[in-house]
């Protein structure tokens, strides 16, 4: 009898514990199914490549996805470099100690800082301060700092996957410090860190908040030529979508519109996902044959 | 002998630039304190003039925030702390229990394959903007909440935990998940040869043994939600009065910075108020990382 009860409660503890993941599933499908159900409609090539047309009414989101990436190249640029140096530090060069606990302890709570927060600095400190201005470079900026305990997370992991014998075997033969690192470990945590780099670029995509005050317009369908777009303000897809759902004036005429910004916007998150996927699983793959 | 003097300054040479490479990554390495520190003094220069003026008090005692009235201007942050608390607190109480029974299958009983879906079905979750999960909160979770209830939106506070509780599941799960495939498998095993069940050892043994892990990912996921701005910025209608409860709608101090800052002049009391509510959300969050930074370290030390 008591054996009985308590397969009994396993089950029923198990059935608890399934139903949990089911519905995480749920929630991701239903999100993805409502998105692409409703927005799947308004896509075609117009959408893609043409500017809000009508007070925003028809048309489509072309400049909103050129901003967006325009602003992630100069994340990438402000980013990637410092993460991987800091990285190297971290995991290469450092010795314990109360430097490093600093360090750490600075990257982590960096994580924490709210986006809003980093927004706020970022206008105060690049768009007012440095007189950058409204402009993707100022975005870029703050969301390059924003995405920077990421990178660097992400780099000492892909550098914490080269096996200490490469290091020795390098040093063994008298190599120096930085020579064993740029031949005997860098080329094994390079495609690591571009994993990393893809996924925090992704996340950056989508972040809103701190481009808030940096930069990001309601309208700005001019395109103009590289260099000088820089200092100019720009649209990009979240903030579209926030307009589109919040702020237009003719909110239920424009739902396709924010269903297929919506779409868009979570079709490049999750490309950009699985080609990080797809990098990893490659060099994890050539790994074992090592 | 010439030779040997000339070899030596070779080898110092090599030296130098091992040091300066050395150098160079340090200085980088150094970059996340000043941007950190960078942040906490920025928010603090531009805040500290308006907490002189009108005082602490103003700020943390008077219930009114009001910066634009005509009468006199109230500078309160009383309502947006109390909201964003009980919007973070309403998303916890879904968050955690969900967080924790999905770590524990993921990490305890599911197999491999089925491992292999939803990992990656959690990832894309965490990687799913907050705009669009603003989005889905005024188009799906708002009238739902409305039918459901009978309230004339669903725009309110209730809207915005669920969707927080969304956007915190993933740090609640992934880190819940480590702390548990982290406790040592003889511990299991003591407990399944002195006749426990799967599902005993689970609950008594193993979750126990990773609660202070378990603990740390609630305070991330916290965090995360402390500081999420553009989904209760969609979803929970900005009012910015005192809440009564659930029903009602709230501004959060996230929401409050987003919605005013582009309106005030710059370098007035308005805007550098905004600041303050900046540097009240940086130290919140700020502690909320370190609390669970040392509570994960001690499960770091207690796993070892």
């Amino acid at each position: 009898m008591k054996r009985k009860w308590r397969d009994m409660e396993q089950a029923l503890g198990f059935t608890v514990l399934r139903l949990s993941a089911v519905i995480i599933i749920v929630i991701l499908a239903f999100i993805l199914y409502d998105v692409f159900s409703k927005g799947a409609g308004v896509i075609n090539w117009e959408f893609l490549s043409d500017k809000p047309r009508k007070g925003m009414t028809e048309g489509g989101i072309w400049p909103a996805i050129v901003g967006t990436f325009w602003v992630s190249l100069v994340t990438v640029i402000v980013s990637v470099p410092i993460g991987m140096f800091t990285a190297i530090y971290l995991n290469e060069y450092a010795k314990q100690g109360r430097l490093i606990r600093i360090i750490r302890l600075a990257i982590r709570n960096l994580s924490g800082v709210p986006s809003i927060v980093y927004g706020l600095f970022g206008f105060a400190l690049f768009t007012l301060m440095l007189n950058l201005g409204l402009s993707v470079i100022s975005s870029g900026l703050t969301l390059g700092l924003l995405t920077l305990p990421w990178t660097i997370t992400a780099s000492e992991e892909a550098l914490k996957t080269v096996p200490r014998s490469y290091r020795e075997g390098a040093l063994a033969l008298g190599a120096t410090k930085w020579q064993t690192i740029r031949t005997n470990v860098l080329p094994y945590a390079v495609p690591g860190m571009l994993t990393g780099t893809i996924l925090g670029l992704a996340r950056a995509a989508g972040e809103t908040a701190p481009i808030l005050f940096t930069g990001v317009a309601f309208f700005w369908p001019v395109l103009p030529k590289f260099p000088q777009m820089l200092s100019q303000q720009f649209m990009a897809l979240p903030y579209h979508l926030f307009i589109m759902s919040t702020q237009h004036h003719e909110i239920v005429k424009v739902r396709p519109l924010a269903y297929g910004t919506a779409l868009v916007l979570i079709f490049l998150i999750v490309l950009m996902n699985s080609v990080a996927v797809v990098i990893r699983y490659r060099f994890r793959k050539k790994y074992k044959r090592v | 002998m010439q030779n040997r003097k000339h070899k030596n300054k070779a080898v110092i040479l090599r030296q130098l630039r091992e040091n300066i490479i050395e150098r160079f990554f340090q200085v980088n390495g150094l970059f996340a304190v000043i941007v950190l520190v960078g942040i906490f003094s920025l928010l603090l220069i531009e805040g500290l003039p308006a907490l002189q003026s009108l005082g602490l008090k103003e700020f943390f005692l008077n219930r009114i925030w009001d910066p634009t009235s005509f009468e006199r201007e109230s500078y309160g942050l009383l309502s947006m702390i109390v909201s964003t608390l009980m919007v973070t607190l309403g998303a916890m109480v879904i968050a955690v229990p969900l967080g924790i029974l999905c770590a524990a299958y993921i990490a305890d009983i599911a197999k491999p394959r089925v491992r292999e879906i939803i990992k990656p079905v959690i990832e894309i979750l965490a990687g799913i903007p907050s705009v669009v999960i603003g989005f889905m909160g005024i188009i799906v979770v708002g009238p739902m909440l409305a039918k459901i209830f009978g309230t004339s939106n669903g725009l309110n506070a209730m809207n915005g935990s669920i969707l927080l509780a969304v956007m915190s599941l993933p740090t609640i799960i992934s880190i819940s998940e480590d702390a548990i495939l982290a406790v040592p498998q003889e511990f299991k095993n003591a407990s399944l040869a002195l006749g426990a069940t799967r599902w005993q050892t689970l609950v008594r043994v193993t979750i126990p043994a990773a609660m202070s892990g378990i603990i740390a990912s609630v305070m991330l996921g916290m965090g995360r939600a402390i500081g999420e701005t553009m989904t209760v910025l969609m979803a929970t209608g900005n009012a910015p009065a005192m809440p009564g409860g659930f029903f009602d709608s709230v501004r959060t101090m996230t929401a409050t910075i987003a919605i005013e800052l582009g309106e005030t002049v710059q370098g007035g009391i308005h805007y550098k108020s905004l600041f303050v509510i900046g540097f009240v959300l940086f130290l919140m969050t700020f502690v909320v990382n370190l609390v669970s930074d040392v509570v994960l370290q001690k499960y770091q030390k207690v796993s070892r």
